[in-house]
């Protein structure tokens, strides 16, 4: 396997699992803020508060390696993607900015506001849907070039079904994914009232879910043809996708092991992404930016991949002893530490 | 029109990183600080130290989130809009860049178990050691992201052919002439101002509510690891000149008003120009320059004038310069004073003007860090990589910038007005006596080291 393939499949994973973490985050503060609205707050807010403490910063990690990993392995997206993007990222880092210092004032300092608590819960809404810009960006078609200048079609961008649909279904798999998860660590936490609400929340988002991802998969069908066909190859993906999301559904509907219901949606949307980048490959912006023609050089690649290794070494022992202490820790997760 | 999308790119990303450097000085400093108390509380079983370990832990924590998002920022604006210097740098940089997430990732998950695992360990010293990672993550953050800035300056590790870098050695780029003396100074300036900044809180609370031992053993403390990297700095200052002289003369020169290349240089203070670069009403130290740049009187120094003017730093920075010297000097010379004053009896350290001379030193530690940065990063103009990539050639060509300079900038007047009433209304309501109060209660078994006039 050539390193710009391994890098790819890497920065791939890590946007996977940055989408599954941070949707977990986004969402949760939504829920905060919606039970806040609706006075069940007392239900669910302090699990959701234990299980974001510890671990925000992570998040934010997550999107920022993922950021200069494709810069570094593929510098021509950060031409491409920079100049395009100037806009509609600069609007998502600033409310990633607002989201994660409001956070920490509402968290450590020491007063309650709803002022905090809207700002956390609607920007966990409007950075998944200013993020989702560069997915739709890359089918191609919304870019203007003009000799060494590279800009936006904003007309196109918000006149095409596609990116409504993309950002439509940006949102609700948020909601969806983040109601799965609480539903599950309500249930870990033995938390009965909090369960009940969250996995209503869950059941809720589902449908919107299934749906959007259809009507999304319809106009990527109108757009990019090619695209299109390529996930249609891999039909059996797509296949496992929904099959894993039918036994998240049954689980949770039937009320029983919670955790393997989150694993399903994990791999739900582990497989639809996997089938959805295989699918683009080698395109990492059609029709300008491909896997092969962007790849920075070996020594680079290299480099890049042994600093990985390496720092995955020092990383993943870590990180199980984050998870050990405060995610699967049931005396913690209870709230008696 | 073009100059002028230039111009707001350089404005925005000097707004971000003006604003985000404060925030990164206190991430790399302040972890040292929490490490060194937490240490002695245990070893001298003093909870006066432990306390002080977790109160900036506490106050930390904030300024880490404005940290982190700052963070995030700049980086992204590095390729919205720089985009072709990132393209290209992309190439050649990546590598430190990609390991800084790493360092900074590191950092985060061990602050996060740090912050919620106070009473979770018998042995207090486990949870000491997570200040270790956490240390050496926010130093490792900022010696990956000072090489960066080092290649910008004294770029290494690769070859130019036909406006494409090839045979690129990412290590070689990595560590390349500027490094060492840039991550020496970066790292000193910002464990002496993270000391100082603590130094500073607790003379001002002293000024406020009188002399407590708490406050006192704060400062006593940080007034000691400040004089410590503040003679560290002012080494790392010596090396990066003499680095300069030998690298970069032309933004030693330009720091420097140093036009003609000459032996036994005159180092010139202050000052102004008139329109024929003569310079007038500047204070000369006759052959200090030489001395300086080279540790010899007689040393040949290069001018300006051996360069052509185009390329020229702006000479501004001669005040950039002399400002951070001066203060660096200053905030020596203030702890050196301090501990002059503690051991000459007669005196007391703790006098309102020493108190006022240290809560002063504070804001004057960060307008260092500021300066320094803005001569590290003006005098390299016109380039953005040095010999390489002129600034122009890597800008943006999108006019937005314009409008994004001034949202950016409501960004950091709310955040840092944010910050400062959290950080207020965090401290103001619980002062630090009162804390100690409650925790003796709650534990009446642990005294306090004796000797103290006060609680």
């Amino acid at each position: 396997m050539s390193y710009e393939l391994i890098g790819i499949t890497v920065l791939w994973l890590f946007l996977y699992g940055y989408l599954i973490i941070a949707s977990i985050d986004f969402g949760a503060g939504f829920f905060a803020f919606y039970a806040r609205l609706t006075k069940q707050d007392h239900l669910i807010n302090r699990l959701i508060s234990r299980y974001l403490s510890p671990v925000w910063e992570i998040t934010n990690v997550f999107f920022v390696f993922f950021y200069i990993g494709i810069v570094g392995f593929f510098p021509d997206t950060a031409y491409y993607y920079g100049s395009a993007l100037l806009v509609p990222a600069s609007i998502a880092v600033i409310l990633l900015a607002i989201r994660g210092s409001f956070y920490a004032f509402e968290n450590y300092g020491s007063k309650k506001s709803l002022v905090y608590l809207f700002l956390y819960g609607a920007t966990g809404l409007l950075i998944p849907a200013s993020l989702s810009v560069a997915l739709t960006m890359s089918e191609g078609g919304f870019i203007v070039k003009q000799g060494e200048t590279v800009s936006l079609d904003y007309w196109e961008l918000f006149t095409n079904p596609l990116s409504w649909s993309i950002v439509g279904l940006a949102i609700v798999s948020v909601l969806f994914i983040s109601g799965t998860f609480l539903t599950f660590y309500a249930s870990r936490a033995e938390d009965h009232a909090a369960l009940k609400l969250m996995r209503n929340y869950a059941l809720f988002w589902s449908t919107p879910t299934i749906i959007l991802a259809l009507t999304a998969f319809i106009y990527l069908g109108q757009h990019n043809e090619r695209h299109f066909q390529n996930m249609m190859d891999l039909w059996w993906l797509l296949g496992l996708s929904v099959a894993f999301f039918m036994i998240a559904m049954w689980l949770i509907y039937n009320g029983r092991r919670y955790g393997l219901a989150f694993i399903c949606v994990m791999l739900q949307f582990f497989t639809a992404f996997f089938a959805y980048g295989i699918g683009h490959y080698p395109y990492i912006l059609d029709p300008y930016i491909t896997v092969q023609s962007s790849a920075t050089t070996p020594a680079m690649g290299f480099a890049l991949v042994a600093a990985f290794i390496g720092g995955l070494f020092l990383l993943i022992p870590s990180l199980i002893l984050v998870f050990k202490l405060f995610l699967f820790d049931a005396d913690y997760v209870k709230g008696k530490k | 029109m073009e100059m002028d999308t230039v111009l707001w790119s350089r404005l925005v990303t000097g707004l971000t990183l003006a604003f985000h450097v404060i925030f990164a000085t206190i991430g790399v400093g302040i972890p040292l600080m929490i490490a060194i108390a937490e240490f002695i509380g245990i070893r001298k079983k003093d909870p006066h130290y432990t306390l002080m370990a977790k109160r900036w832990a506490r106050g930390f924590v904030i300024t880490v989130a404005v940290g982190v998002v700052t963070g995030t920022i700049i980086s992204l604006q590095l390729a919205l809009v720089w985009p072709n210097f990132m393209k290209m740098a992309g190439n050649v940089i990546a590598l430190p860049l990609f390991m800084e997430v790493f360092a900074f990732f590191f950092e985060a998950i061990f602050l996060g178990i740090y912050l919620y695992t106070w009473d979770r360990f018998k042995n207090p010293y486990i949870h000491w050691l997570l200040t270790i990672p956490i240390v050496v993550g926010a130093g490792m953050s900022a010696v990956f992201i000072t090489t960066v800035n080092g290649f910008m300056n004294q770029p290494e590790g690769f070859v130019m052919e036909a406006g494409q870098f090839t045979a690129v050695d990412p290590v070689q780029a990595m560590l390349n002439t500027a490094t060492f003396s840039k991550v020496f100074h970066v790292l000193s300036s910002a464990y002496l101002t993270g000391a100082i900044l603590l130094a500073g809180i607790a003379a001002f609370a002293m000024l406020r509510r009188g002399v407590k031992a708490y406050h006192k053993k704060a400062l006593n403390l940080m007034m000691a690891v400040a004089l410590l990297f503040g003679m560290l700095n002012t080494l790392a200052g010596d090396v990066s000149a003499k680095f300069l002289a030998e690298h970069q003369p032309e933004k030693l020169a330009a720091a420097e008003w140093h036009f003609e290349t000459e032996s036994g240089a005159d180092l010139i203070l202050m000052g102004w120009l008139n329109a024929e670069h003569e310079i007038l009403g500047a204070l000369h130290l006759p052959k200090f320059l030489s001395f300086l740049a080279f540790g010899d009187f007689n040393a040949e120094v290069t001018g300006l004038v051996e360069f052509p003017q185009e390329e020229w730093p702006p000479l501004l920075v001669h005040y950039l310069f002399d400002l951070m010297a001066g203060i660096g000097f200053a905030l020596v010379a203030i702890s050196l004073l301090y501990f002059l004053f503690k051991i000459w009896k007669k005196r007391n350290e703790l006098n309102k003007w020493m108190l006022r001379l240290i809560a002063l030193s504070t804001p004057l530690a960060f307008l260092g860090v500021e300066l320094g940065w803005f001569y590290a990063e003006v005098g390299r103009q016109p380039w953005i990589i040095r010999g390489v990539m002129r600034v122009e050639e890597a800008a943006t060509t999108s006019p937005t910038v314009r409008t994004l300079f001034f949202v950016f900038l409501l960004l950091y007047i709310l955040l840092g007005i944010m910050c400062v009433i959290v950080l207020r209304r965090l401290f103001n309501n619980k002062p630090a006596e009162v804390e100690m109060e409650k925790w003796l209660k709650e534990n009446p078994n642990q005294t306090i080291e004796k000797g103290d006039p006060a609680q």
